[in-house]
């Protein structure tokens, strides 16, 4: 059996590099989607304008705003004197957030008693809005201690974001893009395969050889885990490299989970193919299972934000569970223990998975 | 007469991607009036003519002219006088019958009482009326062809572009779209109706015979077959077990150009017309000579200078497999069931060692299903079937071990090499080391395949990607062939070389089974299991099965008549029981 299934992975590694368009289809959209991914998404909160109304006019209430102006986040600061203006300002969407210094301000700071300053924030850019209250609380955070001589003296309320001190979204994106364009591929070299032989018309002549359906699977999930793992360690490198995203885990957590994962992919592929009897059919497939899987992911949105059915549902997406496993393992060295514990899901999900493949390919074959 | 509908001037046509013309240097007419053959195998270049004709394609170089207009400036008018049905069913599957007519009729611009005229006199002339509800992806091949006919036929044409209508069409929808479009003809209309099958080719008022882009002949039908008039004979009474020996022997003779087994008997074409007596060519006794008029094949094999000789270096290489008297291959009341359907019935049969057994049938017969639990892919609601004396049920896997097989589409990896084909094959045969390689060498010397091991096998010529797929069925040296209707549509010299290669290893103990609905695939079999509606209605020799349906009005049945005799007592008795 093994020199069977051997000759079959040589085979399928051949079919799916030798066509020009499938090759074409593996290598460059997840090299232009690396490139893109990591210059056009952006994730940080930049340019954004802060409306002010300082009924204060002290001394500590300019330091404030001066602080909040001179960081990346505001680009713009806008004085307001009314409530009124304060709504205007952000139902017409002229800025993101605004900040209410009382007029006591100052004083209660000489004085050394606790100071409030109310920060309203467009509450319909949920995303932005919480990172820019994380970044004001930043601020305002740090003028605190400052004032209190790094004593904490007054309840301050540090929000400091950890493994990516400075926020940087390259390095969020890049780890996540291992997880996703993996699942890409392996989505597309096990959607077209099954399919391909149809199409082709191979299909017959591989099912009456010796091979038995479930080598014909093995054969192409083998494929498939090289495919994909090689484009994976492709991506990783120019993460590492390229852009110099710290790599603080172990490679050989990081793979062994990467398999199971892929595998929980791999199944779902080789359903849709078994499905499928065009690639083209494939390839939608494909997509159908993409989108929603990364959008439950928490690759753009947190999961915690979703309503509960959802985040239920989450539960079943294998890049949930990869995405926290690959930027643990990349960013702040994720010991075997919490990659065990994020591995098991996935563990599950592939035995799923190709179980259905399984049972669907045989269906279909009568 | 009048001019010409068609007109081809000096036609010569290339693909971008090839050297070699699709079309070379081709002259020819269409007259109204007349159904023209455009008949060659497959990759001869007529769906490329076709295609030209309809101002599809512009001309490389030369001139076509279609109803009087240039394609290469007048295309709009053109397209107006036209009907043309595709090969690749032109129509929409998720369409019903209707729905495509009104499609149709939209774009050619056809409405109100000429619309409902047209729909009345093409519903009833294709006998589709009961079905216009019905999907047209649920249509028989048949009755998609006709489909397919009234859609071209919305606007009446002065040119009807038929590309293969015939192509998987059983031989009964066969006979009554040729009678559809026999009755359309007329003056004023000039029909083009393309095939791959030779024998079609004599029912044309005129014929244009392609092979390899050129025009090899162009005229009426019986003017080609003059050409080997008084050299075509038979050779009847010979012992059955020296059949296919004695043709090997003939087709090396210097006095033949060129042999066939036609069931029991040999068909040959001779060298010369001079008479030619049974001693000259050393037949057995009992043997005899019979003059049988020729056909467009015998004259298209004799401008082909004769076929590839009667060597089979495959089959002479092939270690001759012991007969222990059991049969190899053996079905014992198979029956499929899907669900409600039975698709297959009670099949029963057992091929001997060494012998060609065909399972003939109209598509949708049950013959792919039959196949398809023959090799184990399919569980049989009840039944047993056998291979090489292992049970499917058990050994599948270990009994497709012990097969080869070969379709009629090649079904290898087009992007692969020719040696990673070999080596994919043989690896998953189970060949491995010097063994394997050895294998891989020698079929690459038998079918000569060593020009083009590094070549992708997608980009062979067709002669050699048939030469390939039987390379791969045979690496493992099986027991026994599967062929799915192996040769239709291929050249007939390909033809000929790969019955040559099946004769041989049939001597040598190889058991064959033949799924086909080609008539002249069923001739090369010893027995025949004719297939209808999921069961077998008859079993025989191609002679016997011939000769159960002889008349005094027919007495010399050809193996379609009988096919078509007894699919249709088989389907009177069912209705009379129903």
């Amino acid at each position: 059996m093994l020199p069977r299934l051997c000759s079959l992975i040589v085979k399928e590694l051949l079919a799916a590099l030798k066509d020009p368009k499938a090759r074409f289809l593996l290598i460059m959209p997840p090299l232009i989607q690396t490139l893109l991914f990591a210059f056009a998404v952006t994730l940080e909160v930049n340019n954004m304008t802060l409306a002010v109304q300082n009924l204060d006019g002290g001394k500590w209430s300019y330091e404030l705003i001066q602080r909040l102006s001179a960081s990346r986040t505001f680009t713009n600061v806008i004085a307001v004197e009314s409530e009124e203006q304060i709504m205007r300002a952000l139902d017409e969407q002229l800025a993101i957030a605004a900040l209410s210094i009382p007029q006591d301000f100052s004083r209660a700071i000489e004085a050394g008693i606790p100071a409030d300053v109310q920060l309203l924030l467009d509450g319909r850019k949920t995303n932005t809005a919480q990172i820019v209250a994380g970044y004001t609380e930043q601020i305002v955070g740090a003028l605190q201690q400052e004032l209190s001589g790094g004593e904490q003296g007054n309840v301050v309320l540090i929000e400091r974001n950890w493994f990516n001190p400075n926020l940087n979204y390259k390095w969020f994106t890049l780890p996540s893009l291992v997880a996703i364009l993996s699942t890409l591929i392996a989505l597309l070299v096990t959607a077209m395969s099954v399919a391909r032989e149809r199409e082709v018309g191979t299909f017959e002549q591989l099912l009456v050889s010796p091979l038995r359906p479930v080598e014909i699977l093995l054969g192409k999930a083998a494929a498939a885990l090289l495919i994909a793992t090689l484009e994976a360690t492709g991506i990783i490198l120019i993460a590492v490299y390229g852009f110099r995203i710290p790599f603080e885990g172990s490679p050989l957590l990081l793979y062994s989970s990467m398999i199971v994962f892929l595998l929980s992919i791999i199944g779902v592929g080789l359903f849709i193919s078994s499905l499928s009897m065009t690639q083209q059919q494939g390839i939608l497939g494909a997509f159908t299972f993409m989108v929603p899987a990364v959008i439950l992911s928490g690759f753009a949105t947190p999961i915690e934000n979703m309503p509960e059915w959802l985040q239920f549902i989450t539960l079943g997406d294998p890049l949930r569970w990869f995405l926290v496993i690959v930027r643990g393992i990349f960013l702040k060295g994720m010991p075997a223990a919490d990659v065990a514990a994020n591995t098991w899901p996935l563990a599950i999900i592939a035995v799923i998975t190709l179980s259905a493949a399984d049972i669907l390919f045989r269906k279909r074959m009568e | 007469m009048t001019s010409a509908a068609v007109s081809v001037v000096q036609l010569t046509h290339f693909f971008d991607h090839s050297e070699l013309p699709a079309l070379d240097g081709i002259d020819a007419e269409i007259r109204a009036g007349r159904i023209t053959g455009l008949v060659g195998p497959d990759g001869a270049g007529k769906t490329t003519l076709m295609r030209l004709m309809a101002s599809l394609l512009v001309p490389s170089q030369g001139k076509v002219t279609t109803c009087g207009f240039d394609t290469r400036c007048d295309p709009g008018p053109i397209r107006e006088r036209i009907g043309y049905m595709p090969q690749r069913f032109g129509l929409y599957e998720d369409l019903s019958v209707i729905e495509n007519l009104r499609l149709y009729a939209d774009l050619r611009a056809v409405f109100g009482r000429q619309r409902e005229e047209a729909f009345e006199r093409l519903l009833a002339f294709t006998d589709l009326k009961n079905f216009t509800s019905r999907l047209a992806g649920r249509l028989s091949g048949g009755m998609k062809q006709k489909l397919g006919l009234a859609c071209a036929l919305i606007r009446r044409p002065q040119v009807l572009l038929l590309d293969e209508p015939s192509v998987g069409v059983d031989p009964i929808s066969r006979r009554e779209l040729w009678r559809m479009v026999r009755e359309l003809v007329d003056e004023e209309m000039a029909v083009v109706w393309s095939t791959a099958y030779l024998d079609e080719a004599e029912q044309c008022d005129e014929a244009l015979l392609l092979n390899s882009g050129k025009l090899l002949f162009s005229g009426a039908p019986g003017a080609l077959t003059q050409r080997v008039s008084g050299r075509v004979a038979q050779v009847r009474g010979l012992p059955e077990n020296v059949k296919r020996l004695t043709l090997a022997r003939l087709l090396n003779h210097p006095r033949v150009l060129d042999g066939i087994v036609q069931g029991a008997a040999l068909r040959l074409l001779l060298r010369d017309v001079s008479d030619v007596e049974v001693a000259q060519l050393d037949l057995p006794d009992g043997a005899e000579l019979i003059p049988v008029s020729p056909n467009f094949e015998d004259a298209f094999m004799d401008i082909l200078g004769g076929g590839p000789g009667g060597k089979s270096e495959l089959a002479e290489r092939y270690d001759s497999l012991a007969d222990d008297g059991k049969p190899v291959v053996v079905a014992q009341g198979l029956t499929k069931r899907f669900g409600g359907f039975t698709a297959v019935h009670d099949n029963s049969f057992s091929i001997r060692r060494g012998e060609i057994f065909g399972l003939l049938g109209p598509n949708g017969a049950g013959k792919s299903t039959t196949f398809k639990m023959m090799c184990g892919l399919l569980k049989p609601t009840e039944g047993i079937g056998k291979v090489a004396g292992i049970d499917l049920r058990h050994a599948a896997s270990k009994a497709r071990n012990r097969l080869g097989y070969m379709a009629q589409k090649f079904s290898l990896y087009g992007d692969l090499s020719v040696r990673e084909n070999l080596r994919f094959f043989s690896g998953v045969y189970g060949l491995r080391g010097a063994e394997q390689r050895k294998a891989i060498e020698q079929m690459i010397e038998v079918f000569e395949l060593g020009a083009y091991v590094t070549a992708r096998a997608g980009e062979l010529p067709l002669g050699f990607k048939q030469r390939l797929s039987l390379a791969c069925a045979m690496m493992h040296k099986p027991d026994v062939l599967f062929l799915d209707e192996p040769t239709s549509g291929v050249d007939p010299e390909t033809r000929r070389e790969f019955w040559n290669h099946i004769n041989g290893l049939v001597q040598k103990g190889v058991t064959i089974l033949v799924t086909t609905h080609f008539m002249d695939e069923a001739e090369y079999c010893d027995r025949i299991g004719l297939i209808y509606s999921g069961e077998k209605i008859a079993e025989g020799t191609p002679e016997e099965l011939k000769q159960r349906v002889a008349s005094d009005e027919n007495p010399d049945p050809t193996l379609e008549d009988a096919f078509i005799s007894l699919v249709r007592a088989s389907h009177v008795e069912r209705s009379l029981v129903a």
